[in-house]
């Protein structure tokens, strides 16, 4: 069954890119709905329902989050985009901006129409330097023909959009971190509440989106919230682009109708085209390196047997036990050779490095884990290094001022829940595991 | 931070006016949002790293204190504190570009180069870096330099980017942004 595009419908046209070729596709239709047939709230309505939910990575409801924004009189509110993408394993809005730019323009100015917002921001991470070109050129096709500036298509709309680009650090994906950011600021989480919906960039109402959640945003309106929630499944509606990485024959950016079977996904040609060279399929991180980890037979399946599907819920399903997350859809894909330890002491290292140091259980205990994974996958680890990595994962969970410490958890923990068998290998085989440098690799199957 | 004497440059005319446009994308007082992509353009007109007194001059700029541009200069990885060779590569190495090689392709740069990570050769031409995740993932291993990615990198096609250094043959691209590098 070929999967209905949403988001990607048109992106194999030569020349998308351009403002003349995506316009005549039909582009900036849903701002022309939206200023002439739609109040705002008509517009926050559509989105609510749809079903909609926010594809940064923590799948709340778009329309709900936008329902929340404070607007005190004279106060200027913004929109933020979240461009920030530096989840390992995701690479997914910078396909959607590098591919079809105007489509994200087009959903920022719907967007920012619903919510009030007189100015809106596009915060990029630094690194994608030539998507910031890429975004200001159709930014300026945009103001050219008349879909930014003062008084759009006559409505008495006016908007001003801009991109900024940051300079290279994880942590202004966070939507404090991102605020504290753009007012030129080291970036620091701030402590919530107050909430980004009351007090947020200079302290006015702001609303913090990710790219693929603003895109959908422009379907949503076209279309209308009906045609959208009928694909996808319950609460999980629409389309989500999945990046696609590691050990599989078709890398890449997959536009997929919530409610895909992850074996479909893994194993169709249509999509990753099964793993590479005819090896067995180990292990899968789903949704970007902060999500638990599963050995193949609970990706494929839940603990109940039921087919695993690309959902919010079904990937959730057995909570931390057998279970995982959609999260950002950064689909990380491990064959039977990849060594478990290696790959959790490359994540901590990540989450080390990119921590901004405020919280002391952050700061100190993704050092330590860190330091720890590196003596087990070196060949000097003691059997008590296993339980201690859990102890310090725990006593990180829950403790801080952001989710980057549960994001430097998880990983730990879920490592250890299912493959605690190649933990202790490395403490009981430092030799060996030194010499193949890959876990318990066709030996055994890793334990639930 | 290099606190080292050199003194501040004078930045092109060209940069002042990028500086302008940008600081207008903000409300009035607020300029300091301007900050991050101003130390852009700086660090690019500086040689690609950034000293005392070139960040003192930003803060003038920006009509802010120098111990503001300073704590920004330290937080972001993208700036530089001390000098850096003309191309400076920065590999990935974190868990998905591990996995297709990023290590054996680290090993290879330090041979070839006959530098460790985070030195620069001594003709001055090269740096290494090692960097998080880049959003390359699927096209692994890969490597950025200047302002673009290098990606699904081999040892052939770094021996050929090294010669097309050395050619003059890169383009490193740039942060001004009427040097549209697309289409
Ligand atoms: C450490 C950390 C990094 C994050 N990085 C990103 C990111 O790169 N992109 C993104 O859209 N959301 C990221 N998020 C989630 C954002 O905080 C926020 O929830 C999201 O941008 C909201 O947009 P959405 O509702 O449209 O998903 C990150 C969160 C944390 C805690
Ligand atoms: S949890 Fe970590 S990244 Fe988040 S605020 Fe605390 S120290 Fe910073
Ligand atoms: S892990 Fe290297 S680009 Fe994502």
């Amino acid at each position: 069954m070929a999967t209905r595009k949403i988001l990607l419908a048109n992106d194999h046209i030569p020349g998308i890119q351009t403002y003349e070729v995506y316009r005549r596709q039909g582009g900036y239709r849903s701002v022309e709905k939206a200023l002439k047939n739609m109040s705002p709230d008509d517009v926050v309505e559509e989105v609510k329902r749809s079903g909609l939910r926010g594809r940064g990575g923590a799948g709340f409801p778009t329309g709900m989050k936008w329902s929340f924004l404070a607007k005190p009189e004279g106060v200027p509110r913004y929109l933020l985009c979240n461009a920030d993408e530096s989840e390992p394993g995701t690479f997914k809005d910078r396909y959607l901006m590098e591919r079809i730019p105007h489509l994200l323009v087009e959903g920022m100015i719907c967007a920012s129409y619903a919510l009030g917002c007189r100015a809106s921001y596009i915060y990029i991470r630094g690194e994608y330097k030539w998507i910031v070109k890429i975004l200001e050129r159709a930014i300026e096709e945009a103001y050219a023909n008349g879909w930014l500036g003062e008084n759009i298509l006559g409505s008495g709309y006016s908007l001003d959009l801009y991109v900024a680009p940051g300079a290279g650090a994880y942590i202004c994906g966070e939507e404090t971190a991102l605020i504290e950011s753009l007012e030129g600021k080291r970036g620091n989480p701030r402590i919530k509440p107050p909430f980004p919906a009351l007090k947020g960039l200079w302290d006015c109402p702001t609303v913090v989106n990710n790219v693929e959640s603003i895109c959908a945003v422009a379907p949503v309106i076209n279309d209308g919230a009906e045609a959208y929630a009928a694909v996808g499944v319950g609460k999980s509606t629409g389309t989500k682009l999945i990046s696609a990485c590691g050990n599989i024959n078709n890398p890449g950016v997959y536009e997929i109708e919530l409610g895909l079977p992850v074996e479909e996904f893994i194993y169709s040609d249509e999509y990753c085209g099964g793993i590479k060279n005819g090896k067995q399929l180990k292990a899968v991180v789903p949704g970007g390196s902060s999500v638990p980890i599963l050995p193949a037979q609970l990706i494929l399946k839940t603990a109940n047997g039921e087919n695993r599907l690309l959902t919010y819920e079904s990937l959730a399903d057995g909570g931390f036990q057998s279970g995982s997350m959609l999260g950002s859809g950064g689909f990380i894909v491990y064959d039977e050779d990849q060594c478990i330890v290696r790959n959790t002491w490359n994540f901590s290292r990540f989450y080390h490095h990119e921590s901004c140091g405020q919280c002391s259980p952050c700061r100190e205990g993704t050092g330590w884990m860190e330091k720890v994974l590196h003596r087990l996958e070196h060949g000097h680890g003691r059997m008590q290094d296993v339980d201690l990595l859990v102890d310090i994962a725990s006593k990180i969970e829950g403790n801080t001022i952001c989710p980057l410490g549960d994001a430097a958890a998880w990983p730990v923990a879920s490592a250890i829940r299912h493959f605690r068998d190649e933990f202790e290998w490395h403490v009981r085989e430092p030799q060996l595991s030194q010499q193949r440098n890959y876990g318990l690799a066709g030996q055994t199957l890793a334990t639930v | 931070m290099n606190n080292n004497p050199h003194p501040s440059i004078e930045f092109s005319l060209e940069m002042m006016a990028e500086v302008e446009r940008i600081k207008g994308q903000f409300p009035e007082g607020k300029q300091k949002s301007a900050l991050l992509r101003v130390l852009h353009l700086a660090q690019e007109e500086a040689g690609g790293w950034l000293n005392i007194p070139v960040m003192n001059q930003v803060a003038k700029m920006l009509g802010i204190q120098p111990i503001e541009v300073y704590e920004v200069a330290t937080f972001y990885t993208m700036y530089n504190l001390e000098p850096v060779g003309k191309y400076v590569l920065e590999v990935c190495h974190t868990g998905p570009c591990a996995i297709e090689g990023a290590e054996r392709i680290i090993g290879y740069l330090e041979q070839k180069l006959g530098i460790g990570v985070g030195h620069t050769t001594p003709d001055g031409m090269f740096s290494l870096k090692t960097v998080e995740c880049m959003g390359a993932c699927g096209y692994a291993p890969m490597m950025q330099v200047g302002e673009f990615y290098h990606e699904k990198l081999s040892e052939e096609k770094i021996d050929r980017f090294i010669e097309d250094c050395k050619a003059g043959k890169v383009n490193v691209g740039s942060w001004k942004i009427d040097k549209l590098a697309i289409n």
